[in-house]
């Protein structure tokens, strides 16, 4: 039986031609919000409470995208959604269409543990955050410049590749578009990056959570729900494991990304790393997408099949790892 | 090998008391569903558009929770929602916080067919409804009398409730209280798996009676409510918050898939192990053509047939069992 461990990431897709400097300020965050974790690991808390606080300071920084610094919709604002999953008893809370609570992952757990529901969207979960009296801000606050122009971008590639993803029965569809190198969910990665956080904790009880949370998809359709509020797609706790994914949302909703690593491990006995490799390797089918893991032994583990994933992961035995490349 | 079909229409603690005119009607429209869809896969239609329309039947029928019939929330509205998913590919479309759009399960296909996405909610979707053209109608088409006389007793037995234990204890976070035996059930399903092992699966849902404005449940959840691969298509139906946490639909599948076991037993593992007794029920095909109807509650409104001649209709566990 190992200690605790905890990874972090900050979505997978990286632009290769990211410029240094902004490596190092991901690098940076990563660092700090697993610092963060980790004392909070070595005071004791529980594996619940600590992913919720490191998501939480995922959320504040504007860097990644989830609170604030979230994608854009199509319409310019910001919808954002989360969730949460404790393995003990695997409950479990999540959010849509957040459009002023600054922080969703903590909204997500009041769902979890103050409402008889695991899931509320749009204005009921913006009633229930104002009646539960959580920090709410305006939608501006969550809009950063930057993203402003990148809505601007995605929307000049749009007009390129619209459509890109309509499974028009029986042909190839925008084969100058498949041909195009990396993209991410049909956008030039470039436009795409930055993505999704996510947390995955498993205390020194053994106790295993994971949280995910995200601005969602720039440009995307108002009212799209991805991966990252669904359990089992990009959140999954249980007895065994918690696994928080990011990257293409629909391949990981496809593959139940997830509840798949669990999977293989309750029912194959794949160990975690096994499990997490197996399920990259064979379930993403053309999708793409990177995930990280910990189990109650104390093993911590990530997997991608992007150009980098933002990650970070530490274990109590010393071991300390922040990456963004293979 | 040939094509099987199963379709539900909710599980729950349906009291074996049901009245006459509570049953019948229920009955008529399962037999008249399963007909349905039987003449749909004799005439090779695919799996997945046997699924929609058997679904779209059960949609319209006022007497399930899903399209016209839906149960309402707290504040007396409907907020439908449904998933469609087809195993080959494993295409999947879903939508939730539906109020105008007469058949919830058509606009997931069309999601799934037509956006770039899988899942739009609220707003958005139907927007997406009328850009489409997907027929729609004044929300109060789907409000039945029958169900704001279920609000109103979901409200009030809610009230004693609390006010019963709010001297003692702090216990009022119990279950959404039931009003009458089957208020809280009546998601509508469907399996479907053609002679080439060609499956589909579809699901939908006007909700919980009483819920919170912006509630989602397991219904338009893929793995939860709806899963389909290449080994299986499942729709589950019961307790929403039950059925999500525990993968339901998924881990059929999976434990098929990573197990080894039969669709009866992967099914009857996840109904027995999985979630707890009361909470659900679910109807499930194979790509070899088996079928099968699960249920840890008193009883599930279900229909099946298979190619081979067998068929079934019924509610409560049959007299062999």
């Amino acid at each position: 039986m190992g200690g605790w461990a905890i990874a972090v990431h900050g979505g997978a897709g990286v632009d290769p031609n990211l410029p240094p400097h902004r490596q190092e300020e991901a690098k940076k965050l990563l660092t700090r919000c697993l610092n963060l974790g980790i004392s909070a690991l070595r005071s004791n808390h529980s594996a619940i409470d600590v992913v919720e606080l490191v998501v939480r300071e995922l959320e504040t920084d504007p860097l990644f995208n989830s609170g604030r610094g979230s994608a854009l919709t199509a319409n310019g604002t910001v919808e954002m959604e989360a969730s949460i999953m404790d393995g003990k008893g695997r409950r479990c809370g999540a959010v849509s269409g957040l459009t002023t609570v600054k922080n969703p992952v903590s909204l997500a757990r009041l769902v979890m543990d103050k409402s008889p529901h695991s899931y509320l969207a749009f204005s009921g979960a913006e009633d229930f955050a104002r009646q539960q009296g959580v920090e709410l801000v305006e939608n501006e606050y969550f809009i950063t410049e930057e993203n402003v122009g990148m809505l601007k971008l995605a929307k000049e590639a749009n007009t390129i590749v619209f459509d890109y993803r309509i499974p028009a029965v029986g042909s190839e569809t925008c084969s100058a578009v498949a041909e195009s190198p990396l993209q991410m969910n049909g956008l030039p990665i470039s436009v795409y990056a930055p993505e999704t956080v996510g947390c995955v904790v498993v205390d020194n009880q053994g106790r295993c959570a994971a949280a995910t949370s995200t601005g969602g998809l720039m440009n995307k359709m108002n009212g799209r729900i991805g991966d990252s509020p669904l359990i089992g797609a990009g959140t999954y706790a249980c007895n065994l494991c918690g696994v928080s994914c990011t990257g293409e949302g629909e391949a990981i909703i496809r593959g139940t990304l997830a509840r798949e690593v669990a999977a293989v491990m309750e029912y194959k006995g794949l160990s975690l790393q096994e499990a997490v490799d197996f399920v990259i390797k064979e379930r993403l089918d053309e999708g793409f997408a990177g995930l990280i893991a910990v189990s109650n032994k104390g093993d911590v583990a990530c997997g991608f099949n992007t150009t980098g994933m933002f990650r970070g992961c530490a274990t109590e035995d010393g071991f300390m790892e922040v990456g963004i490349w293979e | 090998m040939g094509w099987a079909i199963a379709l539900h229409g909710g599980a729950g603690d349906i009291p074996v008391s049901l009245a006459a005119e509570r049953r019948q009607p229920r009955e008529a429209a399962l037999r008249h569903c399963l007909k349905v869809g039987v003449d749909a896969l004799k005439a090779r239609k695919s799996p997945l558009d046997v699924v929609e329309l058997v679904v779209r039947e059960l949609e319209n029928n006022p007497h399930y929770n899903a399209g016209r019939g839906s149960v309402l929330t707290r504040e007396g509205t409907i907020e439908m929602e449904a998933s469609i998913m087809d195993g080959n590919t494993k295409r999947c479309g879903a939508v939730s916080g539906l109020t105008t759009v007469v058949n919830p399960i058509s606009l997931a296909r069309l999601v799934m067919e037509k956006t770039p996405h899988i899942y739009l909610a609220f707003d958005g979707a139907e927007r997406f409804a009328r850009e489409q053209g997907i027929e729609t109608v004044d929300s109060s088409h789907f409000i039945t009398q029958e169900n704001i006389e279920r609000l109103k007793q979901a409200k009030e037995a809610n009230r004693v409730q609390i006010d019963y234990t709010q001297p003692i204890q702090k216990d009022e976070k119990k279950e959404t209280p039931t009003a009458d035996g089957d208020s809280q059930i009546g998601t509508v399903g469907c399996v479907a798996v053609d002679s080439h092992g060609n499956l589909a699966s579809a699901t939908s849902t006007g909700g919980l009676v009483n819920k919170m404005v912006g509630r989602i449940g397991d219904t338009p959840i893929i793995g939860a409510g709806t899963y389909a691969n290449n080994f299986c298509a499942v729709s589950a139906t019961g307790k929403g918050e039950a059925i999500m946490r525990g993968t339901v639909a998924r881990d059929v599948a999976a434990l098929m898939e990573f197990k080894g076991l039969s669709l009866k037993e992967a099914a009857a593992y996840v109904v027995e192990e999985c979630v707890p007794r009361g909470n659900v029920g679910l109807v499930a095909v194979s790509a070899k053509g088996e079928v099968t109807m699960a249920y840890n509650t008193t009883g599930m409104f279900r229909a099946c047939a298979t190619e081979d001649g067998y068929s079934e209709i019924a509610i409560w566990p049959s007299v062999q069992n």
